[in-house]
């Protein structure tokens, strides 16, 4: 079996078992203020990590290209409260659009 | 229900089938929604390599968006299975957290439980702790829980199949942009989060840590790494409290 299919398999029984854990586990062992407090900050950071490495780097490597073009796209439509779906379109189409037109790789 | 109920209490029994009715449009008004993030995750999963069946294996038993773009995301920028993994998951612990809210409302066992824990995500949380539980012992939440749970796995899962199959005919995915499509999933993601100073911090902290690490680890590493950040807010946010 391929790396990937495990990754697909293990990735969703661990996310399964967070949301079985939630409905199963006593209060007192996720109810504690720091694993709360740790939790509600995870998706911020992870999230914020990925926006950033996705962004900016190839491997090793950090570059300055048409993605960012498409990020900054992105963070307009958000301002303008666009839903997701424009949000996506709008990156896209501005990556495309400055590679197109010669302004970034 | 049944009629001598909607004859004894008729005032109780409409106001239930009006709340009834609003929150099933509201469930399928966020499932509608949510279809849009389903295509492009399905588009983005299939132009980045993974295969039409495994796109839609995360979107039917995975079922969190988050994870399922982080999985794919991390795949694709070559992060390795460890790395995509591990991100994924922390990224779905939260779920463990809107669980141990949504337990007390539903009270269900067995294989109820089962399915209960497969639709516990943002939106069926949100959609269920926005209702007063006050007036009917939780009969609304509930129903809230369930029909909005039940509306987005459709949609999520039909739009999936439809984003996988549309982008196996769109070819090279550069060419439409579609490799900044995958950032810009992800900031739309946390967006919402990102609702006073502390978030920021939190975020921007973590993007800086993540892009200073890159050079030197492997890819999928430093996204890994930044779970620091979250455990040193955590650690403070904590003491913080403490302290007052």
């Amino acid at each position: 079996m391929s790396a990937t299919w495990w990754a697909v398999i293990l990735a969703t029984l661990g996310c399964y078992a967070a949301k079985i854990g939630g409905h199963s586990v006593p209060e007192r062992l996720l109810g504690r203020p720091l694993v709360r407090e740790i939790s509600d900050a995870l998706p911020v950071a992870l999230l914020m990590a990925l926006v950033a490495v996705q962004t900016f780097a190839v491997g090793q490597t950090l570059v300055l290209d048409a993605r960012a073009a498409g990020l900054a796209g992105a963070v307009v439509a958000l301002l303008l409260r666009a839903p997701f779906l424009v949000v996506v379109i709008v990156a896209a189409a501005t990556a495309a659009a400055f590679r197109h037109l010669g302004w970034a790789v | 229900m049944s009629v001598a109920e909607g004859h004894l209490g008729s005032d109780g029994a409409t106001h239930w089938r009006e709340e009834r009715r609003a929150i099933v449009v509201n469930a399928i008004g966020v499932g509608v929604a949510v279809a849009a993030y389903g295509v492009s995750f399905g588009a983005i999963s299939v132009t980045g390599g993974l295969s039409v069946l495994q796109t839609q294996v995360l979107s039917a038993l995975m079922f969190t968006g988050g994870s399922q773009f982080a999985l794919v995301g991390v795949l694709i920028a070559g992060g390795g299975a460890i790395s995509a993994v591990a991100t994924s998951v922390m990224l779905g612990f939260r779920n463990a957290f809107y669980a141990l809210a949504m337990a007390p409302l539903l009270q269900v066992r067995g294989l109820r439980r089962l399915a209960a824990a497969q639709l516990t995500i943002d939106e069926s949380t949100a959609m269920a702790v926005g209702r007063s539980v006050e007036h009917d012992g939780g009969r609304a939440a509930r129903l809230a829980f369930w029909a909005t749970g039940t509306s987005v796995f459709v949609f999520w899962n039909l739009a999936t199949l439809l984003g996988a199959l549309g982008a196996n005919a769109l070819g090279d995915p550069k060419i439409w942009g579609l490799d900044a499509a995958i950032p810009a999933g992800f900031i739309a993601l946390v967006w919402p989060r990102l609702n006073d100073r502390r978030s920021w911090t939190i975020g921007l902290a973590a993007a800086a840590v993540a892009l200073a690490l890159t050079p030197f680890l492997r890819p999928g590493v430093p996204v890994l790494l930044t779970s620091v950040v979250a455990v040193v807010a955590g650690v403070l946010a904590v003491g913080k409290r403490e302290e007052s």
